[in-house]
């Protein structure tokens, strides 16, 4: 899928949803200083939701890796 | 669905060790020389729901332990037959501290079965969420709010990638995973030709879960080369009606008959903590030694979010050991291979399953989940002085 991200993405700094559930993160520590809502996301579960619009992702799990796409902002970068 | 599975009230507690629920022989009767030990697949009929045939007795003292260990031994390495089910109870009261003991037993078992040689496969959702079934555990229904997008079946090069990931892990055995009640005729010539696409490119063993099969259905998958054919009981009889409602056990042990049946190796697996009693689980690996599968893979929840199972506490990472040393006790010439959950629940004693049962395991990441790195675990495996190798079962 080709990103056609103008929109701040994921490991930019831009991280506005949380890539747990999707909501919008509040501002500062346990929320988009962290890039997610505090025990949304467990530390063995790729991203499922945008971090740039919240939107769930295209998740594809490998045995090595993930790939996660967004419609809207394309794929993650792998510095997610 | 519940949210949290009750227990049956015939069955132990959750804590169940300690409870003064007198033993009963109900489940005994069984067969020596490596029979069936009892008949624990078979519901008697007119019965409309299981009650666990299964009784703990209290926790044991120290000297039933030791007693109940070296009867076990003895039935295992000596006489060299299946543990019936109520010597599989008695050795589940063991108290914790003998737990080390148990696990010992068990690598003492599994070493003269099936020696030091672990197996290694890597695992594909070849088919992401969407599935109709309410499997109160499992990320993939249709009919929870999980966070998983469904996604159609991938293509020939995502698949292929994926085997050659696996591949590169070591591994002899990939595992291509649908999210699906049973395959319908156009996922069926999908795999049809993945199948030996796979097996011809990687020179990988190539495993299929799909579900629930008709019989022409295994008969074409194993003319197709399919080596093993997952489909896990998950629980026992009496409590699957707490966790499933779409289909029924038994649907699922006929397809594993199916599978056997036509000449596909049964991989069936067990997926603890999820409500279920110790009682239930011992009922559990006594119908696994009914259906004598050649591998059975061993899953402890790891509670998803969105799924009526979500809250659900992990396995306590000792507890953990002792029922992969009883599965090794229950099932001594399987490939009994540590799957989901393990990271979450074992953490650091993860190398301990190795040495208490476990002779395979699924690297890397799993269906929709991540596990830690093929090369962390294959470093484990170097530790231990245990060779990666293709295994069969030794029944």
């Amino acid at each position: 899928m080709t990103a056609v991200a103008p929109e701040p993405g994921p490991g930019d700094g831009g991280a506005s949803h949380c890539p747990g559930c999707g909501r919008p993160l509040a501002p500062g520590p346990g929320g988009a200083d962290a890039g997610h809502c505090p025990g949304c996301l467990p530390p063995l579960d790729p991203p499922r939701f945008c971090p740039a619009c919240g939107r769930r992702l295209r998740v594809l799990v490998s045995p090595r890796g993930w790939r996660a796409t967004c419609r809207t902002h394309g794929p993650l970068g792998p510095d997610f | 669905m519940p949210d949290q599975p009750s227990s049956s009230p015939s069955c132990s507690t959750p804590s169940g060790r300690s409870t003064t629920t007198p033993r009963t022989d109900a489940a005994a009767g069984s067969a020596p020389g490596g029979s069936a030990p009892v008949a624990l697949l078979r519901r008697p009929s007119g019965e409309a729901a299981a009650s666990c045939p299964v009784s703990l007795p209290p926790t044991l003292s120290p000297q039933e332990a030791q007693e109940a260990l070296a009867d076990a031994r003895e039935a295992l390495l000596g006489e060299r037959r299946l543990l019936r089910v109520e010597e599989l109870a008695r050795l589940a009261a063991l108290p914790d501290d003998q737990v080390a003991a148990l696990g010992a037993l068990a690598h003492e078992v599994r070493l003269d079965r099936l020696g030091p040689t672990v197996e290694v496969e890597g695992i594909l959702s070849a088919k992401t969420g969407g599935c109709p079934e309410d499997c109160h555990f499992c990320a993939q229904s249709a009919r929870f709010d999980s966070p998983l997008l469904a996604t159609p079946m991938l293509d020939d090069q995502e698949v292929l990638q994926a085997a050659w990931e696996t591949k590169a892990s070591g591994a002899s055995e990939f595992c291509i995973v649908l999210a699906i009640r049973g395959p319908d005729e156009r996922v069926m010539a999908r795999l049809l030709e993945l199948v030996p696409l796979v097996q011809r490119t990687t020179g990988l063993q190539v495993a299929v879960s799909a579900g629930i099969l008709t019989e022409n259905q295994a008969r074409r998958l194993a003319e197709a080369g399919v080596h093993r054919y997952n489909h896990n009981l998950e629980t026992a009889r009496s409590f699957f009606p707490q966790v499933v409602t779409t289909h029924s056990w038994e649907e699922r042990a006929e397809t594993c008959r199916l599978v056997q049946r036509h000449g596909m190796e049964l991989c069936c697996g067990v997926l603890f903590g999820m409500g279920e009693t110790p009682a239930q689980r011992v009922e559990l690996l006594g119908q696994l030694q009914e259906l004598r599968p050649a591998e059975v893979p061993i899953n402890f929840l790891n509670p998803r979010p969105g799924t009526p199972l979500a809250e659900r506490p992990l396995v306590g990472a000792w507890e953990a050991i002792r029922w992969v040393a009883l599965a090794r006790l229950a099932l001594p010439g399987v490939l009994l291979r540590y799957a989901g959950g393990r990271e979450v629940t074992l953490r650091d004693l993860q190398a301990l399953g190795l040495t208490a049962g476990i002779n395979a395991l699924i690297v890397g990441n799993y269906l929709t989940t991540l596990g830690r790195s093929p090369e962390e675990d294959l470093r484990m495996l170097e530790d231990l002085a245990m060779p990666v190798g293709a295994l069969s079962a030794a029944w």
